[in-house]
């Protein structure tokens, strides 16, 4: 085991961890430690754009941006989070851009923009031109220009090193904190894939950066790795997550195969069409149509779809129209994302319509912070040096439907904030002593799993839990489809006790650390669907059949989950009998629910149409 | 062991045959042997599988101790290059049926870099002739105010550069890194590419005196090997030229 110190730790190398880090190495010491090289991060699969209301094409203002990401996320947002969001966009693209970003350029050289899903000019008049964009790569383009600045900055990195636990000055998960005492992160322990050995970093400041969990479907636009790690090792220690069960299914996954094709393409002038031919989404969204909300648009196209209208031999895909557009526009602005169909299809875009269903994508939900970025252990206190941005977390900026655009602009406006804040806190905290052994937690799990002769197969427990996720909690869902995802849960979670690897070796053991991140999928997947159950009614991204409407007067709250021991108490913050009050108990421990009031400022609910 | 079959091709594709293909995969465990070996297997494949998908199930169904990194699986995070049928390519991006599946399909860690395990390989030499090429927008004076502006032409003069993903495909296809480690590569240089013909970067004249180095651009023969081997696309030998003209042309 080794053991290190550094004022600021930064957990995740995609766009968050980076952001932050450009912002705290230059205040503070400062590690980053990643389990993937940090060019390998999900946020460089992003396409289509970043959304800031610089007005170098239209009229704009981010007034109206606030509005649109506050009524794009049915007004579950916290619209004080948002208008952060909505300001510091114009300035974080600014920054990218001097950081040295090759955004698209207009005829006069600014930089260029473009329509997205959800952003209109004056409160919904019209579809209005915000996404700032470099081809259908633009993640990737941030990606890289935050590593290069990375190395300009000599950030220093722990590459294909996993987090395995974090460490507080107090089990959350069982004691009761008096009024007025404070709770300390104080480090985290981290497994080095290379050589299997253990390291221990103490640090004053933490900040988790580990993106999404976009692995407990079976069909996803998320990379194999995004396995929901940042959000089960808070919760395994007693912090609460929040709006778990918003999960945005995106509209235009290549079908039966998930890989997303860029709502650009929509924005381009895509169109979606049925088995018939018919532009559906007139009829469900008649003034924007397929630029609707995401959610509205995976709706409309499952629907079709259910009614008999899907295209192809089974029936079971709509078609992505880009037919009418030339060539030549393709070739411009939508290169990447027509190779995709090319090559994983065989179809060919110019002449073809390509086959689309909804892919899961994106995590509402996350680790609940403030809008500085410290994390909550309850609906107002925070732990002190403990920090999150970006998917991992929920500011709440997204509510329950995040807009297009919207995320790689949180991942550098509250990457960027949380970095600034770990640095500052870092300057006047003092390092907290460790516990004697802070790895044996870890210790414990890797050599039960590394051991254990010859159990179940992993990869039989995660196919089996993503096939319940996609079948009963996807785009439609209704009471007794999530009580089916959780029984299915439940049984793999027994399996996964004495699941096995066949590794047993140091070097390089991806067989033993997917199996951990299993772990994390199935904890994750069990309160999506418990908060899932709870919510009964429909909002953003969580649609219950059996509850179509929105339900204001019920649920106009954050849902707060918490796991903990059997015999620790079943009340939480934010306790509403007959809402948020519901306790499920599991085998070992049990989780209870609470909830956050929503901050409203400026807007009132209004019902949701485009 | 019989591989469990996934349906991962839409109805479209169905008129693609499932079929059998056998995969030869170079092994090597230092914790087992100093020895590497090939292994084959055989698994069912679906019709628009692609050799990532055969890896996974050798993985996930027959052999958990095969390793190899992979992430998004879909040719945009650079994490699965590896030699297929002795050729450089991202298994992600790589269809079973366009390698010829009627015989067995030859899978080998890239060369020219050090090998952890199978087909894990040691990028850290990669990166580090990428680092030292100063792959950073330089600039003097003031930031500022707003963004700087750039001509959509000026912005075209360095597009293809800037899709290099660093799977290191390319630099692992070239006989002269195979020969000598310490030669820049070409990734190093598409990537310096990439901001000398930016015309918003003023640090031009540093890097190019970088890459004039006895380990620098001047070693590249123009085998083509790199830009065939590209999962993006790029017209990387065409790029090494133009960054060896500019040395000419431009004084530094
Ligand atoms: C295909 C696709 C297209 C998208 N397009 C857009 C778009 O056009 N516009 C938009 O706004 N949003 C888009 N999004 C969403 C957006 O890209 C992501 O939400 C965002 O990039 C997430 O960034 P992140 O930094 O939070 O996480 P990531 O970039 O996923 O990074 C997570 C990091 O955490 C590390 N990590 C994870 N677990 C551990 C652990 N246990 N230990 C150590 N390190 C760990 C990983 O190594 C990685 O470095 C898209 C998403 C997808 C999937
Ligand atoms: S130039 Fe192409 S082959 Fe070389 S590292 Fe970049 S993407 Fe890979
Ligand atoms: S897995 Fe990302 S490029 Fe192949």
């Amino acid at each position: 085991m080794q053991t290190h110190q550094y004022d600021v730790v930064i957990v995740g190398a995609g766009g968050a961890g980076m952001r932050a880090a450009l912002e705290s190495s230059k205040e503070a010491r400062t590690a980053v430690i990643s389990k993937l090289y940090p060019t390998r991060s999900h946020t460089g699969a992003a396409q289509g754009g970043m959304a800031a209301a610089l007005a170098n094409v239209e009229e704009d203002n981010w007034e109206w941006h606030t509005f649109d990401t506050v009524k794009g996320g049915d007004y579950l947002v916290d619209q004080d989070a948002a208008e952060i969001l909505a300001k510091e966009a114009i300035e974080s693209v600014l920054d990218l851009e001097r950081m040295g970003l090759p955004f698209n350029r207009t005829p006069e050289g600014k930089i260029d923009q473009r329509r997205f899903g959800g952003h209109t000019r004056d409160h919904g008049q019209s579809a209005v031109r915000r996404a700032c964009y470099a081809a259908d790569r633009t993640g990737h383009m941030i990606l890289q220009t935050l590593y290069q600045n990375c190395v300009k900055q000599d950030v220093e990195f722990f590459n294909e090193f996993y987090v395995l636990d974090l460490i507080t000055d107090h089990d959350l998960t069982t004691e009761e904190i008096a009024a007025g005492e404070e709770v300390n992160a104080t480090g985290v322990v981290a497994y080095d894939l290379a050589t299997g050995e253990l390291h221990v970093f103490q640090a004053k400041s933490i900040i988790f950066a580990t993106g999404g969990a976009g692995k407990i479907f079976k069909t996803t636009s998320n990379a194999h790795t995004l396995t929901g790690d940042g959000m089960a090792l808070a919760y395994r220690r007693g912090l609460p997550l929040e709006d778990m069960e918003f999960f945005q299914f995106h509209p235009t996954g290549l079908a039966g195969l998930g890989i997303l094709l860029s709502e650009a393409a929509r924005g381009e002038g895509g169109i979606l069409r049925n088995s018939e031919g018919e532009r559906f989404m007139e009829r469900y969204a008649p003034t924007i149509k397929d630029l609707a909300p995401r959610d509205i648009v995976a709706r409309s196209m499952a629907n079709e779809v259910r009614e008999g209208r899907g295209a192809g031999p089974n029936k079971d895909y709509v078609l992505l129209d880009l037919t009418h557009l030339e060539p030549a526009h393709i070739d411009a602005k939508l290169p990447d994302i027509t190779e995709f169909a090319r090559t994983y299809l065989g179809i060919e875009p110019y002449t073809e319509p390509v086959p689309v269903y909804p892919t899961a994508h994106y995590a509402m939900g996350g680790v609940p912070t403030n809008i500085k970025g410290e994390v909550l252990r309850d609906g107002v206190n925070v732990v002190k040096g403990l920090y999150a941005a970006g998917e991992v977390a929920c500011v709440s900026v997204h509510g329950s439907n995040r807009l297009g655009t919207n995320s790689l602009l949180d991942i550098n406006v509250f990457g960027k904030r949380s970095g600034r804040a770990a640095a500052e806190y870092a300057k006047t905290a003092s390092f907290h002593e460790l516990p004697e052994d802070p790895t044996v937690r870890v210790v414990a799990q890797l050599d039960e799993m590394r051991n254990r002769p010859d159990g179940e197969r992993v990869a039989d427990i995660r196919k089996a839990l993503q096939d319940t996720m996609d079948l009963n909690a996807q785009v439609f869902r209704t009471g007794d489809s999530l009580n089916e995802a959780l029984t299915d849960i439940r049984a793999l979670q027994k399996r996964y006790r004495n699941a096995s690897v066949q590794d047993k070796g140091k070097l390089f053991n991806t067989d033993l650390l997917e199996a951990i991140e299993l772990g994390f999928l199935l904890d994750i997947a069990e309160v999506t669907v418990v908060a899932a159950i709870n919510r009964k009614e429909s909002r953003g991204g969580h649609y219950r059949e059996d509850f179509p409407d929105r339900d204001d007067a019920h649920y106009m709250l954050h849902t707060m989950a918490y796991r903990r021991p059997p015999e620790a108490s079943d009340k939480a913050e934010g306790h509403v009998k007959g809402y948020f009050d519901h306790v499920e108990e599991f085998d070992g421990y049990k989780v209870v629910l609470g909830s956050k009031p929503v901050v409203q400022t400026r807007y009132e609910p209004m019902e949701r149409k485009y | 062991m019989t591989a469990t079959l996934e349906a991962t091709a839409p109805s479209s594709a169905g008129e693609i045959p499932s079929f059998t293909v056998t995969l030869r995969v170079r092994r090597f465990n230092p914790e087992v042997s100093e020895e590497s070996t090939w292994e084959d297997f055989t698994v069912e494949a679906h019709g628009t599988d692609r050799v990532l998908d055969a890896l996974h199930k050798i993985k996930w169904d027959m052999d958990g101790s095969l390793t190899f990194r992979r992430s998004c699986a879909h040719g945009v995070c650079g994490s699965d290059a590896v030699r297929i049928n002795g050729r450089n390519r991202l298994a992600c991006k790589t269809l079973l049926k366009d390698v010829n599946p009627d015989k067995p399909i030859t899978v080998e860690p890239i060369k020219g870099l050090p090998v952890i395990k199978d087909l894990v390989v040691d990028m850290e030499p990669f990166f580090a002739s990428y680092r030292e090429i100063m792959p950073f927008l330089i600039t003097t004076g003031n930031e500022p105010s707003k963004e700087r502006y750039q001509s959509p032409e000026d912005r075209a003069r360095f597009d293809d550069t800037t899709k290099c993903i660093l799977c290191a495909a390319c630099t692992s296809s070239c006989p002269v890194f195979w020969t000598d480690g310490q030669y820049f590569g070409p990734a190093a240089i598409v990537n310096a590419h990439r901001f000398i013909f930016d015309s918003r970067d003023e640090g031009g004249s540093q890097r190019l005196e970088i890459l004039n180095d006895k380990e620098g651009v001047w070693r590249c023969r123009t085998t083509f090997n790199c830009t065939e081997a590209c999962p993006r696309g790029i017209e990387v030998t065409k790029a090494i030229q133009e960054v060896k003209r500019a040395m000419i042309t431009r004084a530094f």
